[in-house]
């Protein structure tokens, strides 16, 4: 949006708002950068100023459109190709959101690469053992103890993430992955009934990434688009997979990267959908689907982010592609075992609009803190990510302690990497073959009975 | 000069009035920040110590010849720190100040010195990182 003409009265106005912004009265501002002007200090507002009432404070007569930012995948790859590209981390886009307008962000940055390294339950790979001579068909199936699912064919399997073995409960699906991309060699044991075509009915072996015909880590739920802060208002520690939870308020935890977040940086899907290429645990991935519980409904706040988790993505990627530094198991205190994956998305800034959502900053990405004491851990506030990262935050009259549970440090590595890879031309960028749904809601599930709840 | 140990007791010492000997004669001011000590068990105590470096070095004599082992908190805390991935959980439980994390790094921080023993880190690691010498 663009000023094109102004009255006399106004005309001094904003030329004091020119000169006030050191920028010369013949180029022609977008909304935003005047909205900043007339904000000043307070920017950003947490109501961004309607675009009439900024026509009226500047007494303009006319605010009109002028010839749009476009840019298309093939224009910002040839860029790609000939070295120009500019590519950025979310993060330093959004330190530019604060001087630049997305229309001069549109025009100088080519792509933005975001990043996650979260714990994310929903994970697992698919792997094909190979067969033996003679043959089984595999039915009951453990690799180190831990049970895998064998409801397959005779030599799959599915390693899900949060399975545990019977023998130690800190140990499970998670740590088979980050041994099997480490290179390390894991006890497979196996049971079949017998079949005229597979007559075998154990076998035992050592099995390791070189030796299995493919490992595919296909996760149903990554990457989730924002998460709700965890509190609790309880007099008991509650230990949960938002971490310990001190009693009476004693902490917040969160769980995004915030301003660096992928899903928060294109928050309506325009550039992410089935097969965008994505920074899968060191490997390159793509997204296969929406994830599992994708919601397009969360209440969103006033710069159209969701204020919960919303969107999800099914990403797949060859775990033997993949780098032990970018995953890893982990054992989270009476809850039981999960898998921190890294993710990174490179978002290519089309237009405004996308620059727009990718300069985006911690203070206008909110989350709603929800108390895990109470049933169905109801919200009880929201929060800026400026606030939780900023170490304590106000509740309930009382200086409360927030702590991250993701890694900002290696969600920044990725970042930074994926800008190398994406200026060197090894990670291109296309559109999606498809886009992923524009509504979706997620259903709850009514039980039968009390289940073990009385 | 002022630090913090833990004090391990043997079975054998664990009724003696060891804190009051300390005070009394080598003139030091002992803080008792958390102990664990049951009659004809070991027991365990972590103090805050303020006196000269001499008149330390005198208590910890009194304390070996007692089969009493004063270690510092530094050595008493253990972390694994080249496997951390600095995801924060473990600043979420300690309340001492100990572990922290923030901008600009957003690494973690592990400043020794602030550890009060209250071991919820322990637990509080995703990755299993850390180990507390004190009691069991």
């Amino acid at each position: 949006m663009i000023v094109t003409n102004y009255d006399m009265h106004a005309g001094r106005r904003v030329k004091t708002l020119y000169r006030d912004l050191s920028i010369a009265p013949h180029i022609l501002y977008s909304y935003a950068t005047l909205a900043r002007a007339l904000c000043g200090a307070r920017w950003p507002p947490r109501t961004a100023p309607k675009r009439t009432a900024l026509q009226g404070l500047l007494g303009l007569t006319e605010v009109g459109r002028l010839k749009m930012v476009h840019k298309t995948y093939d224009e910002i790859n040839d860029r790609i190709a000939r070295g120009e590209a500019v590519v950025l981390t979310a993060e330093e886009v959004a330190r530019m959101g604060e001087e630049l307008s997305p229309a001069e962000i549109a025009r100088k940055v080519d792509v933005v690469t975001t990043a996650t390294f979260g714990a994310m339950c929903s994970s697992g790979c698919f792997i094909n053992f190979g067969h033996p001579e003679p043959g089984i068909r595999m039915e009951s199936i453990t690799l180190n103890e831990v049970p895998v699912f064998g409801g397959l064919a005779a030599v799959d399997a599915y390693i899900g993430a949060t399975e545990v073995s019977p023998n130690n409960p800190r140990y499970g699906g998670a740590h088979l992955i980050e041994a099997l991309v480490k290179g390390d060699r894991l006890v497979l044991e196996a049971r079949g009934k017998g079949t005229d075509c597979y007559p075998r009915r154990t076998v035992r072996a050592e099995i390791s990434k070189e030796t299995v015909n493919e490992v595919t880590m296909v996760n149903p739920r990554n990457a989730y688009q924002n998460y709700p802060a965890a509190t609790n208002s309880s007099s008991r520690i509650l230990y949960t997979y938002m971490g310990m939870l001190l009693p009476k308020f004693g902490n917040v935890t969160y769980s995004t990267s915030g301003e660096l977040s992928p899903l928060l940086n294109d928050p309506e899907l325009r550039t992410i959908g089935v097969g965008t290429r994505v920074f899968l645990a060191g490997a390159q991935g793509f997204v296969t689907w929406n994830g599992t519980q994708f919601n397009t409904e969360k209440p969103r706040n006033e710069w159209g982010l969701p204020l919960g988790n919303a969107r999800t993505l099914m990403l797949t990627g060859d775990v033997k592609k993949m780098d032990p530094a970018f995953l890893k198991a982990a054992y989270f205190e009476r809850y039981g075992v999960t898998l921190f994956v890294g993710v990174g998305i490179p978002i290519p800034v089309l237009d405004e609009d996308l620059a727009r959502r990718v300069s985006i900053s911690n203070r206008q990405i909110e989350t709603t803190i929800c108390d895990y004491a109470l049933d169905g851990h109801p919200g009880i506030t929201r929060a800026s990510y400026a606030e939780l990262r900023s170490g304590a935050l106000t509740l309930h009259g009382k200086r409360v302690r927030t702590a991250p549970l993701s890694s900002l440090a290696k969600a920044r590595e990725i970042a930074e990497l994926l800008k190398v890879q994406v200026a060197s031309g090894s990670f291109p960028l296309a559109p999606p073959a498809q886009a992923l749904p524009a509504h979706a809601v997620v259903r709850g599930l009514q039980p039968s009975g009390s289940g073990g709840l009385e | 000069m002022k630090e913090k140990y833990v004090l391990e007791y043997t079975e054998d010492v664990v009724d003696e009035p060891i804190i009051y000997s300390l005070i009394k004669h080598f003139d030091i001011k002992v803080n008792i920040l958390r102990a664990e000590i049951s009659p004809g068990h070991e027991g365990s105590m972590l103090v805050e110590i303020e006196s000269t470096p001499e008149r330390i070095e005198e208590a910890k004599a009194f304390l070996s010849e007692r089969s009493v082992s004063m270690t510092p908190i530094a050595q008493s805390l253990g972390f694994k720190a080249e496997e951390c991935i600095h995801c924060g959980a473990c600043t979420a439980a300690c309340f001492s100040g100990c572990l922290t994390i923030g901008a600009p790094d957003w690494t973690l921080h592990v400043d020794r010195s602030k550890c009060t023993a209250c071991g919820l880190c322990v637990p509080a690691c995703p990755l299993g990182l850390f180990t507390l010498k004190f009691g069991n």
